[in-house]
C-alpha cells in the first residue's frame, strides 16, 4: 500500500535571511478563512485612511527667481535638469537632485514668454518681449567666457511662445502669426496665419511631430499641419484658451486650459464636442501639461492651486496648494511621471509627488506587493460611502472652498432655469444642450 | 456650388490651352500658302474642280454688285461679316478627307465643354486647401485608433514602452565563435570531431544516419508493431497487477490465494498423468517446502502475536479462532503429500487431527457453545449437539449425518434441514422452559434472557455455518429458511399486543388499522404451518422491543394513506359548495363562478399568502437560546436527557421586539430586515461601468487578498494598472513601438519644397471634395 506523507521541502520553508518572517503553509479552503467582504472592506478603509494620513505631496520648494516664474521646460534626457524662464527676463537651470540653482542667465528684457529645449537636449531656446528668439548652450560657458546666446534672431513683432520640434532642428514660435524656423536660418520657413489676433502659445505634437497646435486670443483653437504649411481647422469656445497640451499615448487627443476655469479635451479629428470637460478649478486655468503616461494631467490656474486630473474624468483626483503659492502660472510633470513641478506668482518653483502618498525610494517587495493590494482594495470598494467620503476628502483654503459653494449654487440656479424653461415650454421648442456642446462656439473648416 | 464652378473653371483653363495649340500642331496643305498671281487662276481652277466633285457648288463665286474700295484678293466678300463664326463651319470641308478625322475628333471634344470661369478668390481657395488638408490628417491619425484603443483597455501598462531588445544570437555563430582553450575542453572537442558529431540541427551522426538507412521499411514496421504490443501488454499487465495490489480485501486474498493452490494442484495433477518425472520433482519440491514450514516456527502459535493472542483467546472469541486457524494452517502446511490418496480421505485425516490443537483452548470450547470452527466437521458438530441437548433428541441429527456422510454432492440441502432441526429443537426446549416460567412467576425475566441468549448464540453458529458455506444456492436457501421463524414468532406477538394497544386512550384512532394489521399477520402466519402455535400464544411475556418498530412503520403508511385522501378533498369540496349556493345566484354566474373555481381548485391563493406573511413572522421573531448543558452537574450515560428544570433555568428568553409593522394590516407583508446602521456602510446607486447589481456584487464578493488566494492568483489580481520605473524617462510613444512604419521624409524637407500651388493630386481631391 502506498502511504502519502507531509513533506517538507527545506527549499519552500528555510528563510532567505534569519531576520525574514518563517513561512507558513497556508490552507485557502474559503470555510477556513470566513467572511471574506466584510475583512477586505476593513482593510480597504484602513488603507484609505492612511493614504490620507500620509498624502504630504509638498517635496521641495525652488527660490532663487527675483520675479514671477512665467514659463518652464523640462530637459530631455536628464530627469534632474530643470529651466525656468521669469517675468523680468532672468533664466534659471536648475537641479532637481540637490534643488539648487546651477546657473542664471539674463535672457532677455522684459517677460521670458517662452522657453523650450532641443530635442537631443545640447541647447534651449526662449523667446522674450524684446522681439527676439535666441539659443543657449545647455552647458554654461568656460571661465572667463562670457554668458552669450548661441543665436539671435531680431523679429518684427513680439513673440508670445515657442515650440521645439520632437525629431528634427525645427522650432515654432507664435505671435502674430505661427512661424516655423529653420535652426540655420534667421528667416521664417513658413509662416501660418488664420485670423488676425495674436496667439499665445503654440505645440507640436509629440507623436504625429508634424501636427501643431495653437490657441489664440480671439477665443479660437487652431491646428496646423506643418508639412502642407496650411491651417487644419479652428474652434472656437466661449472664452480664450491659455494654452494646450497634446497626450504623448494618443496622437489626436489634446487638452485645452481655458480661461472659464475649465479644460477641455478634444479629439481632433471631431472638434465640434470635445471629449471630456474637466471642471473644478474656480478660477482661470493657465497652463496644462500631460504625465508621461497619457493617462492623467495636471492643471495649474489662477486660484492658487493645481489641479490632478484622469483623462477620462471630468472631476480632479488631487488638489495641491499651499499657503504661500499664489496665482500658479506654469505647471510640468516630469518625464517620470513621479513629479509635478510649479512655477508661481510669487518667484517659487514647487516640486511636488504626482500621487500624494506614495512612498520615495526603493521598495522591498514585500512592501511593493502591500501597497498594489491596498490600492486595488481601494479600487475595489471606492463607491462604498464610507471609503468614499474619506478618499475624497480634502483641505481646500478658505478662499476655493467658498468660490466653489458659490459656484455650485450659480450652477446649480442656471440649471433650474433652464429645467423650468424647458419645462414651460412648448415641447421641441427649446432644445437640450450637453454640457460638452455649450462650450463650443463654433467649429470653422 | 461656387466650388464647382472653381473646378470647373480651371479644367476649362488648361483646355484652352490645347485649343490654342492645336493650328500649329496640325499645319494644313502648302497649297493654301501660295501667294502667287500666277498660279492664282490655276488656283481657282482647282478650286472650282474639286467643289464640282462632291456634285453640289458650296462656294458662290463672289459678284462684285457695286464699286469698293477694297477688294478682297481671295474675292472674299463682306457679306455675313457680321454673323458669328461657328466650329461647324469649319469643320465642314474637312468632312470628307480622313487624314483630318483626328483634327475634326479633337474640335467635337473641344465643342462639348464649357468656356472658363472665373477663378475664386483667395479665402475660398484657402478654405478648400484647409478642408483637404485636414481630411488626409485625420486619414493618417486613424492608424492610431486600434493603438489607443489597445492601450486604454490594457490591464497593465508598463512604462517606458520601449523595451531593449535582447539580441539572440543563432547556435552557429556562437559555436564558429568560440574556440576551446583549456585541455579539457580540447579534449571534448576532439572526442566530438572524431565521432563528426554534428553540433546544429540534424542531431544524428553519419554512423546513426547508415544504421538508419540499412534497415528496410518492411522489417521497421513489423519490429516497430511488435515493439508498440510487447509495450501495450505490459502496461496493460502492469496496469491490472497495480489494480489488483490495491485491493483491501482480505477476503478477496484469501480466495486468490486459495485459487492459486488448487490450480497448482490441478496443474500438479496434469503434470503426473503427463510427465511422471516432472511430476516427481514437482513433489519434491513441494516436499521440500513442508520440510522448510516444519523447521521454521512459522505458524506454531510461537510469534509474538501468537502470544498475544493466546493470553486473549480466554475471553475472547475472535482471536481463539484467530490462533485455531493458524494451527490449522501449519497442519495443512507440514503434513505429508499423499500422492495416491483421494480428496476425501484427505479430508477425513484432517479431521482426525482436529486433536492435535492445544488442551487449553479445546477446554474452552467446550465449556462456551459459542461458535467453534472444529465443529465445521459434521461428526463434531454431532457430537456437540449430543451433549447441548435431551437425550430423546440425539438419534435424529445422527441419522441426518448419516446421510450427509452418503452423500457428499447434497451436502448443503441436508445441512439446511438439520439446522431446521436443530432450530425445532432449540424451541420446543424454550417453549418448556417457558410453561416453567409460568409456573414461577417470580423469576420470570432472568428465563427469558437465557433463553433470548440461546437463540443469539444458536443465531450465531448458524452465521459461522453460512459463511463456512461455499455452495451459494444453499447459502440463499438458509436465508428463506431462517426468515420464515422470524415472521413466524413476530405474528403472535402482534396479537398479543392488541388489547394492550386498546387500553391506550391516545392511540386509540389507529385501532382499525392495528386489526387489519394482525389480520395481515395471521395470514401470513397460516401460509406457513407450524404445530407450536397454541403454545407461543400462550406465553405471556411478549418481545416489545422487536414489536414496536414494526408497529411504528405501519403507522406512517398509515399516515400516507390519509394523506392521499386529504389531497383529493379540495376537488371535491369545491364541487360541493355551489350546490348550497344555487337558489341565490343566476345560472350564468354560479356557471362562471363554479368553473373559476374548478379551474383555480388547486391553488389557495389567500391560504398561500397567510402561509407565507406566517413563515415571515416566525422567521423575524428573536429566538430562544437554550444554554443547556446534558450531563452538567448530572451523571452520565446513555440516552442522558437534561430534565425540564434544568432546561427551564439555562434557556434564556430573548425580550419581545416592537410590534411588526404589519401587524394590522392583513394584506401585506413589510420586511423589515433592512438594517439602517448596515445601510450606511452599503453602496445605494449602481456604480458606473456596472449594468447589473448581481455584476457589482459579485465583483465585491469575490476576495483579492492572499489570504483567500493563492501567491500566484494573488499577483494576478493586485497587478497594477499602470507600471512605471523610477528614474526612467518615458518617451511619447512612437510608431515604430507600436510596430508602425514612420514616414521616412522629413516634416523639414517638406516645408522647404514648400508647395504652395496647387498640385495635381490636390486638384483632384478638390474635384472629389466639391462633388
Amino acid at each position: 500500500m502506498k502511504v502519502k506523507m507531509l513533506s517538507r521541502n527545506p527549499d519552500n520553508y528555510v528563510r532567505e535571511t534569519k531576520l525574514d518572517l518563517q513561512r507558513v503553509p497556508r490552507n485557502y479552503d474559503p470555510t477556513l478563512h470566513p467572511f471574506e467582504v466584510p475583512r477586505e472592506y476593513v482593510r480597504a478603509l484602513n488603507a484609505t485612511k492612511l493614504e490620507r494620513v500620509f498624502a504630504k505631496p509638498f517635496l521641495a520648494s525652488l527660490d532663487g527667481h527675483r520675479d514671477g516664474v512665467n514659463c518652464m521646460a523640462k530637459h530631455p534626457k536628464s530627469l534632474a535638469t530643470v529651466l525656468s524662464g521669469a517675468c523680468d527676463g532672468e533664466v534659471r537651470i536648475w537641479n532637481l537632485t540637490k534643488r539648487k540653482c546651477i546657473r542664471t542667465i539674463q535672457a532677455h528684457e522684459g517677460f521670458v514668454r517662452g522657453i523650450c529645449t532641443r530635442f537631443c537636449g545640447t541647447s534651449f531656446f526662449t523667446v522674450g518681449d524684446d522681439k527676439t528668439v535666441k539659443q543657449w548652450k545647455m552647458d554654461g560657458p568656460g571661465y572667463g567666457e562670457e554668458e552669450e546666446p548661441l543665436h539671435t534672431i531680431l523679429g518684427k513683432t513680439v513673440y508670445t511662445g515657442i515650440d521645439h520640434h520632437w525629431k528634427e532642428a525645427v522650432f515654432a514660435t507664435c505671435g502674430q502669426q505661427v512661424d516655423i524656423w529653420d535652426e540655420q536660418r534667421t528667416s521664417p520657413i513658413c509662416s501660418m496665419t488664420w485670423g488676425f489676433d495674436s496667439i499665445s502659445s503654440v505645440k507640436f505634437n509629440p507623436i504625429e511631430t508634424f501636427l501643431l497646435g495653437s490657441c489664440a486670443s480671439d477665443r479660437n483653437i487652431v491646428l496646423y499641419d506643418m508639412r502642407q504649411a496650411t491651417p487644419l481647422k479652428k474652434v472656437i469656445l466661449d472664452m480664450r484658451t491659455n494654452t494646450i497640451c497634446w497626450n504623448p499615448m494618443e496622437a489626436f487627443v489634446f487638452t485645452a486650459a481655458n480661461e472659464d476655469y475649465n479644460l477641455y479635451t478634444f479629439d481632433m479629428r471631431a472638434l465640434d464636442t470635445p471629449v471630456m470637460v474637466h471642471m473644478d478649478h474656480v478660477s482661470a486655468v493657465l497652463d496644462v501639461d500631460y504625465s508621461p503616461t497619457g493617462k492623467e494631467f495636471v492643471s495649474a490656474s489662477f486660484d492658487k492651486s493645481i489641479r490632478i486630473f484622469p483623462v477620462d474624468k471630468s472631476r480632479s483626483r488631487e488638489v495641491y496648494h499651499t499657503k504661500r503659492m499664489q496665482h500658479v502660472i506654469c505647471v510640468k510633470w516630469t518625464s517620470d511621471s513621479k513629479y509635478i513641478m510649479c512655477g508661481s506668482d510669487e518667484m517659487n518653483i514647487r516640486l511636488w509627488k504626482a500621487n500624494a502618498s506614495e512612498k520615495l525610494g526603493v521598495l522591498t517587495s514585500r512592501e511593493k506587493a502591500a501597497k498594489d493590494y491596498n490600492q486595488k482594495l481601494k479600487e475595489k470598494f471606492q463607491h462604498h460611502p464610507h471609503i468614499k467620503r474619506i478618499a475624497r476628502h480634502r483641505h481646500l483654503p478658505k478662499s476655493i472652498y467658498s468660490q466653489i459653494q458659490e459656484q455650485r449654487i450659480m450652477k446649480e440656479a442656471r440649471r433650474r432655469k433652464e429645467v423650468n424653461r424647458l419645462k414651460h415650454s412648448k415641447p421641441g421648442s427649446v432644445a437640450i444642450v450637453s454640457e460638452k456642446k455649450k462650450h463650443v462656439v463654433a467649429v470653422v473648416k | 456650388m461656387s466650388e464647382v464652378g472653381a473646378a470647373e473653371s480651371l479644367l476649362a483653363l488648361s483646355q484652352q490651352e490645347e485649343v490654342e495649340d492645336l493650328p500649329k500642331d496640325y499645319a494644313l496643305s502648302p497649297s493654301e500658302d501660295e501667294v502667287d498671281i500666277d498660279g492664282e487662276r490655276n488656283h481657282q481652277k482647282l478650286l472650282e474642280a474639286i467643289s464640282s466633285l462632291d456634285g453640289k457648288n458650296r462656294w458662290k463665286l463672289a459678284e462684285r454688285s457695286e464699286a469698293s474700295l477694297k477688294v478682297s484678293e481671295f474675292s472674299v466678300t463682306s457679306e455675313g461679316s457680321g454673323e458669328k463664326l461657328v466650329l461647324s463651319d469649319l469643320l465642314g470641308p474637312v468632312k470628307t478627307s480622313s487624314s483630318l478625322a483626328v483634327v475634326k475628333k479633337q474640335l467635337n471634344r473641344v465643342k462639348s465643354k464649357k468656356t472658363v470661369e472665373l477663378p475664386l478668390n483667395k479665402e475660398e481657395v484657402e478654405r478648400i486647401h484647409r478642408e483637404v488638408a485636414f481630411n488626409k490628417t485625420s486619414q493618417a491619425l486613424s492608424k492610431w485608433d486600434p493603438i489607443v484603443l489597445k492601450n486604454r483597455q490594457a490591464e497593465q501598462l508598463v512604462f517606458p514602452l520601449k523595451k531593449e531588445q535582447s539580441a539572440f544570437a543563432p547556435i552557429e555563430h556562437v559555436l564558429s565563435g568560440w574556440k576551446a582553450r583549456t585541455p579539457l575542453e580540447q579534449e571534448v572537442f576532439n572526442l566530438l570531431h572524431k565521432n563528426k558529431q554534428p553540433v546544429t540541427d540534424p542531431l544524428l551522426t553519419p554512423v546513426e544516419k547508415a544504421s538508419l538507412k540499412a534497415m528496410s521499411l518492411e522489417e521497421a514496421k513489423m519490429r516497430r508493431a511488435e515493439l508498440q504490443r510487447a509495450r501495450a501488454l505490459q502496461s496493460y499487465y502492469e496496469a491490472r497487477a497495480r489494480r489488483e495490489k490495491k485491493i483491501k480485501s482480505k477476503k478477496y486474498h484469501k480466495v486468490l490465494k486459495k485459487g492459486k493452490a488448487r490450480k497448482a494442484l490441478k496443474d500438479f495433477e496434469k503434470l503426473r498423468k503427463v510427465n511422471p518425472t516432472a511430476a516427481l520433482e514437482e513433489l519434491e519440491k513441494i516436499e521440500k517446502a513442508r520440510m522448510m514450514e516444519r523447521m521454521s516456527l512459522k505458524h506454531q502459535n510461537s510469534g509474538k502475536w501468537a502470544k498475544s493472542k493466546a493470553i486473549m483467546a480466554k475471553y475472547d472469541l475472535e482471536a481463539r479462532q484467530a490462533m485455531q486457524e493458524q494451527l490449522a494452517r501449519n497442519k495443512e502446511l507440514t503434513q505429508k503429500l499423499q500422492v495416491a490418496s483421494n480428496s476425501e480421505e484427505e479430508e477425513e485425516g484432517v479431521e482426525e487431527e482436529g486433536d492435535l490443537v492445544p488442551d487449553a483452548v479445546n477446554e474452552i470450547q467446550m465449556d462456551a457453545d459459542g461458535p467453534n470452527p472444529w465443529m465445521l466437521r459434521n461428526h463434531s458438530r454431532g457430537t456437540k449437539e449430543a451433549k447441548g441437548q435431551d437425550p430423546e433428541q440425539l438419534p435424529e441429527p445422527v441419522a441426518h449425518e448419516a446421510s450427509e456422510s452418503e452423500e457428499e454432492e447434497d451436502r448443503p440441502g441436508a445441512e439446511e434441514e438439520t439446522l431446521l432441526n436443530e432450530f425445532e429443537e432449540r424451541r420446543s426446549l424454550r417453549r418448556k422452559s417457558g410453561l416453567n416460567q409460568d409456573a414461577e412467576p417470580v423469576s420470570r425475566q432472568e428465563p427469558k434472557d437465557s433463553s433470548s441468549q440461546e437463540v443469539l448464540s444458536e443465531l450465531r453458529a448458524l452465521a459461522q455455518k453460512l459463511n463456512k458455506e461455499k455452495n451459494q444456492s444453499g447459502k440463499q436457501n438458509m436465508s428463506s429458511t431462517r426468515t420464515v421463524p422470524v415472521v413466524q414468532r413476530e405474528g403472535p406477538l402482534k396479537a398479543e399486543e392488541e388489547p394492550l394497544l386498546l387500553q391506550r386512550p391516545e392511540r386509540a384512532h389507529t385501532v382499525q388499522e392495528l386489526e387489519e394489521l394482525a389480520k395481515e399477520g395471521c395470514f401470513q402466519n397460516e401460509e406457513v404451518p407450524r404445530p407450536s402455535r397454541e403454545g407461543q400464544q400462550t406465553e405471556r411475556n411478549p418481545n416489545t422491543q422487536a414489536g414496536v418498530p414494526k408497529e411504528k412503520k405501519r403507522k406512517e403508511q398509515m399516515i400516507d394513506l390519509q394523506n392521499l385522501l386529504t389531497t383529493k378533498s379540495p376537488s371535491v369540496k369545491s364541487l360541493a359548495i355551489p350546490t348550497t349556493v344555487e337558489e341565490l345566484e343566476d345560472e350564468e354566474e354560479r356557471d362562471q363562478k363554479q368553473m373559476i373555481k374548478e379551474a383555480f381548485a388547486g391553488d389557495d391563493v389567500i391560504r398561500d399568502f397567510l402561509k407565507e406573511k406566517r413563515e415571515a413572522v416566525e422567521a423575524s421573531k428573536p429566538k430562544d437560546v437554550d444554554l443547556t448543558l446534558p450531563g452538567w452537574g448530572e451523571w452520565g450515560g446513555m440516552g442522558l436527557k437534561p430534565s425540564a428544570k434544568k432546561r427551564r433555568r439555562f434557556l434564556i428568553k430573548t425580550p419581545e421586539g416592537p410590534p411588526r409593522k404589519d401587524k394590522n394590516l392583513p394584506n401585506v407583508i413589510i420586511n423589515e430586515k433592512r438594517n439602517v446602521h448596515a445601510a450606511a456602510h452599503q453602496v445605494r446607486v449602481l456604480p458606473y461601468p456596472f449594468t447589473h447589481h448581481q455584476q457589482f456584487e459579485r465583483t465585491i464578493q469575490t476576495p483579492i487578498g492572499s489570504t483567500w488566494n493563492t501567491q500566484r492568483a494573488f499577483q494576478k489580481l493586485t497587478m497594477p494598472k499602470v507600471v512605471t520605473k523610477p528614474g526612467h524617462i518615458i518617451k511619447p510613444i512612437k510608431a515604430e513601438d507600436v510596430g508602425y512604419r514612420s514616414s521616412s521624409r522629413s516634416d523639414l524637407s517638406v516645408v522647404q519644397r514648400n508647395p504652395k500651388q496647387l498640385s495635381l493630386r490636390h486638384k483632384k481631391q478638390l474635384k472629389k471634395n466639391s462633388v
